[in-house]
């Protein structure tokens, strides 16, 4: 039996967030970050944005997307702070300091989706 | 043969800390690799967008004025740029790294990116039609 | 005499020379030349001390592998038309310690390759009386193209990660390792995800994917290692949760 390893299931959450962030990111943050500020699409007025987000579907889904995304983010930038800078004596505070953060966001993103909002 | 040889028996270069500089498909990798911190940056965008929302109609206003700062407009356009370099080599790379059978048959490559690109765009107009109304 | 083209040809003994230094030779320029030719032409009629290796010069053997303007190639494929008008370097294959000029040592990678269990493994042998072992076209296709690998390390000198980090297993074996787990009459795919999970097997790949580029056989190491990743993923998770389970 293989020995037990958590890097099978980092490869694995780092996949289903690279999925998540292809699929989901794009359109979010075009509208968000480019369409909505730039004033070439109007933004939604605060009762329906507030009434979209609410949904109990709204939240399931960004969660997973937030905790998936970050997920992503931790393996690919361990690995490439590992690789680009050739930091392999640092690997345990460097995979440390990125699930850190990772861990950190998902549990920020959990309280505000499904407790504060 | 007696005696250590005066030197190493071979030469070996040490690898230079600018490697992904030294070939233009390298520094594509290093690129895509680096989309991952924009992904990041927009889970903390999103979330600062969801703390406003739920903080009320002026906190809402106040977020939007922010992301109309030229800053964040700058810092948004070069995440969506990364985000899109994700999305290309994301499904570029996926029939080479999980092929698919259907009966039996491997579904071609083309089939599977053309398909991936379809879900991108029904999930894209469904969140734009969601979102704009 | 007819047109020439420079090789810059890396030299360097390891009793005199502190670092590899560069050696200019004008060689004839010839439609049909690789080169691997250029090399034979300065050994035969330039300078009988220049080393390197090199035997079928057809691409099977696998053993002229050479960095060629920063680019690895099998010399005995690369044509110096397509360089033209130069000057080509040539230089011993990346990430391996030189020996001599362009001879590189591969004994990393002769080390590497047997913990990946590179043949047919069978818990039993089927005894002769019962004929050979059957096999369909279609499971045949399933592992031909990871057979096709001729070992000429090619990949190794293009993969940053090797090049990095040593220790890293590397692409041909990983691709070895897949040809005999997908081929029908094999059963030793768990005691080759022994090895191949460890941290510098599989999971140091970042899929670069140069290694693909690289090679002159098309066995396309990069979505080799993809897949045993997906594979070996599947199989960890299944250990956790068939804990009873032994594979």
């Amino acid at each position: 039996m293989p020995k037990r390893q958590v890097e099978p299931f980092a490869w694995l959450a780092f996949s289903a967030g690279g999925v998540m962030a292809a699929l989901f990111v794009p359109m979010l943050l075009f509208l968000f970050g480019l369409a909505f500020p730039l004033g070439w699409i109007s933004a939604p007025s605060h009762p329906e944005l507030l009434d979209l987000l609410s949904h109990p579907v709204s939240r399931i889904v960004l969660l997973g997307v937030c905790v998936l995304a970050l997920l992503h983010f931790a393996h690919r930038f361990r690995y490439t702070l590992h690789d680009g800078l050739q930091l392999k004596a640092m690997t345990g505070v460097i995979g440390a300091a990125c699930y850190g953060c990772a861990v950190l966001g998902s549990v920020a993103a959990a309280y505000l989706l499904v407790i504060y909002l | 043969m007696t005696g250590v040889p005066a030197r190493p028996r071979g030469y070996r270069q040490q690898p230079s800390l600018w490697w992904w500089m030294h070939k233009r498909s390298y520094t594509l990798f290093i690129l895509r690799e680096l989309s991952s911190v924009f992904v990041a940056w927009f889970v903390l965008f999103l979330l600062l967008l969801v703390y406003a929302v739920a903080g009320g109609a002026e906190r809402y206003q106040s977020f939007l004025d922010s992301a109309a700062n030229p800053v964040v407009i700058g810092l948004n356009a070069v995440a969506l740029a990364f985000v899109c370099l994700h999305v290309v080599t994301w499904f570029n790379l996926t029939p080479q790294a999980m092929p698919v059978r259907v009966r039996g048959r491997r579904v071609p490559s083309a089939v599977i990116v053309g398909s991936e690109y379809l879900a991108l765009a029904i999930v894209s107009a469904f969140v734009a039609w969601l979102v704009v109304g | 005499m007819a047109e020439s083209i420079t090789l810059e040809v890396t030299r360097y003994q390891h009793d005199v020379d502190d670092e590899p230094w560069t050696q200019e030779y004008d060689i004839p320029l010839r439609e049909n030349w690789v080169v691997l030719d250029g090399l034979n032409h300065i050994k035969d009629r330039l300078d009988g001390t220049l080393s390197y290796r090199w035997s079928c010069r057809m691409g099977i053997c696998g053993s002229c592998g050479m960095m060629v303007n920063g680019e690895p190639q099998l010399t005995c494929a690369a044509f110096l038309f397509d360089y033209a008008p130069g000057p080509i370097r040539v230089e011993p294959l990346a990430n391996f310690p030189v020996v001599r000029d362009l001879i590189v040592d591969i004994g990393d990678f002769m080390e590497k390759l047997p913990r990946v269990s590179p043949w047919i493994v069978r818990e039993e042998e089927q005894p002769t009386s019962e004929g050979e072992y059957l096999q369909t076209p279609a499971e045949l296709d399933e592992y031909k193209q990871y057979s096709m690998c001729i070992n000429c390390m090619l990949c190794y000198s293009a993969c940053p990660v090797y090049g990095i980090d040593p220790d890293f297993v590397g692409p041909a074996a990983i691709a070895l390792a897949q040809r005999y787990n997908l081929d029908s009459r094999d059963e030793g795919a768990a005691e080759r995800l022994e090895t191949l999970i460890h941290p510098d097997g599989l999971w140091a790949c970042t899929y670069v994917g140069e290694c693909t580029t690289a090679c002159p056989k098309d066995v396309d190491p990069a979505g080799a290692i993809q897949r045993y990743k997906l594979s070996a993923a599947i199989e960890t998770a299944k250990s956790y949760l068939l804990p009873g389970r032994e594979s």
